[in-house]
């Protein structure tokens, strides 16, 4: 659905903040986007729904070039920034002028994502939390049943219970025909539900990867002491020592997703090479 | 729900299903939630769900009606058995086996236990 092809981007000419860099991303998928602070997760977005336009290469959703602004391909996306900005009206005022640009658009199901969020329907919308904000513009989000659904840090600023709900609302929400891409420092927030790992670092993706690709070929867990040759990287804890090991025999071992983007940040090469040891058939 | 580390949750959210069904939760012929439905309750990607289904259904415990949904397979009590039996047999029983030589635990003590434990846990009420 998203295909980038040799994207170079910088905010400045001489500072690039991407340099042909290359990602394809499909229906059916949750993708989980992570990369440092400052790694360029949110420009990644932005030039992948055309709110920034490439210094080099393309950005295209469905073929179409994104930075052209479509109204076809704007009506069937839909994005969620990390900061969110929302208008002095109420939740049935906002909907009643902003939902005509998605005709896909359900109000009952927006109603009913509301409920489960627990925000009032009748509230005004700059007088909510920042919270209660941004639950009422994941539950918009979602009710557009756009294709293409876009979310930088959704979980930012929700408490408790409404990550429970949130979680079963993308379970819900994912179909054949939509990809839902999350960019986030909380992965715990998202697992189980993220299927494939994106990680930007250096300028590159330097992994796109399914979870369950990623367990195949390394070994996640827990040793006495790290002082194995083969262990590819390693984090002291309480219990002993967090490795990553090669997984030779695929034996399977829950993916943990912090461990595993601190290893690949650390500049292991020997990681990479092993996760990348099929990659043709990866890139399909 | 959860989920254990060291193994798939695919086939975690198999025993889950399984259970219900050995439990009579879900009798035979009966429809059982959709992929979405188990999805959401779970709060997992539709896709491990989708995944658990396959698996189960290649296992005849549970079968798909086009259009309709997945319906316990009739005699699944008797196939989710015989996959657990297998189960245990081939990687619980050697663990097992390999404590009681190390720890020079005779049988007839087992056997003893063992039928404690029956009547303990068991016995009609």
């Amino acid at each position: 659905m998203i295909q980038i092809n040799n994207l170079s981007f910088g905010y400045r000419k001489k500072n690039l903040l991407f340099q042909n860099l290359n990602l394809s991303l499909s229906r059916g998928h949750i993708y989980g986007l992570l990369g440092k602070n400052g790694a360029g997760k949110s420009t990644l977005l932005k030039n992948m729904i055309g709110l920034a336009y490439p210094t080099a290469g393309t950005c295209t959703i469905d073929g179409a070039d994104a930075s052209k602004r479509w109204p076809q391909v704007l009506q069937n996306l839909y994005f969620l920034p990390e900061e969110i900005y929302v208008p002095a009206l109420t939740t049935t005022q906002y909907v009643s002028r902003t939902a005509c640009f998605y005709p896909r658009f359900s109000e009952q199901e927006f109603y009913q994502f509301l409920a489960e969020f627990e925000v009032p329907r009748e509230a005004v919308l700059d007088k909510l939390s920042f919270g209660q904000q941004k639950k009422m513009m994941i539950a918009f989000g979602l009710a557009t049943n756009t294709d293409l659904l876009v979310m930088d840090e959704p979980t930012n600023g929700l408490d408790i219970p409404s990550k429970v709900q949130f979680r079963k609302i993308i379970a819900s929400a994912l179909t054949e025909e939509r990809c839902v891409i999350i960019s986030t420092h909380q992965v715990r927030d998202l697992e189980s539900l993220i299927d494939t790992l994106v990680v930007v670092h250096n300028r590159e993706i330097v992994v796109n990867q399914e979870l369950d690709q990623i367990s195949e070929k390394l070994l996640f867990t827990t040793v006495p002491s790290a002082q194995d040759h083969q262990v590819l990287y390693a984090e002291e804890s309480l219990r002993g020592v967090n490795v990553i090991l090669p997984n030779p025999e695929g034996v399977y071992s829950k993916v943990d997703m912090e461990l595993f983007f601190n290893a690949i940040i650390s500049g292991n090469p020997v990681i990479l090479q092993l996760l990348n040891s099929n990659h043709l058939q990866n890139a399909i | 729900m959860e989920f254990k580390n060291n193994e798939a949750i695919y086939l975690q959210i198999a025993a889950y299903v399984s259970d219900h069904i050995l439990l009579g939760k879900w009798p035979p012929d009966d429809k059982i939630p959709s992929v979405r439905e188990l999805a959401v309750e779970l709060q997992v990607n539709p896709n491990t769900v989708m995944r658990t289904y396959e698996y189960l259904q290649n296992q005849e415990v549970i079968y798909n009606k086009r259009g309709i949904g997945f319906f316990v397979a009739p005699d699944a009590v008797k196939k989710v058995k015989k996959h657990r039996r297998e189960r245990f047999l081939q990687q619980d029983l050697p663990e097992f086996f390999r404590n009681i030589f190390l720890l020079e635990i005779p049988l007839e003590e087992l056997q003893e236990r063992y039928e404690h434990f029956k009547t303990e846990n068991f016995t009609s009420k």
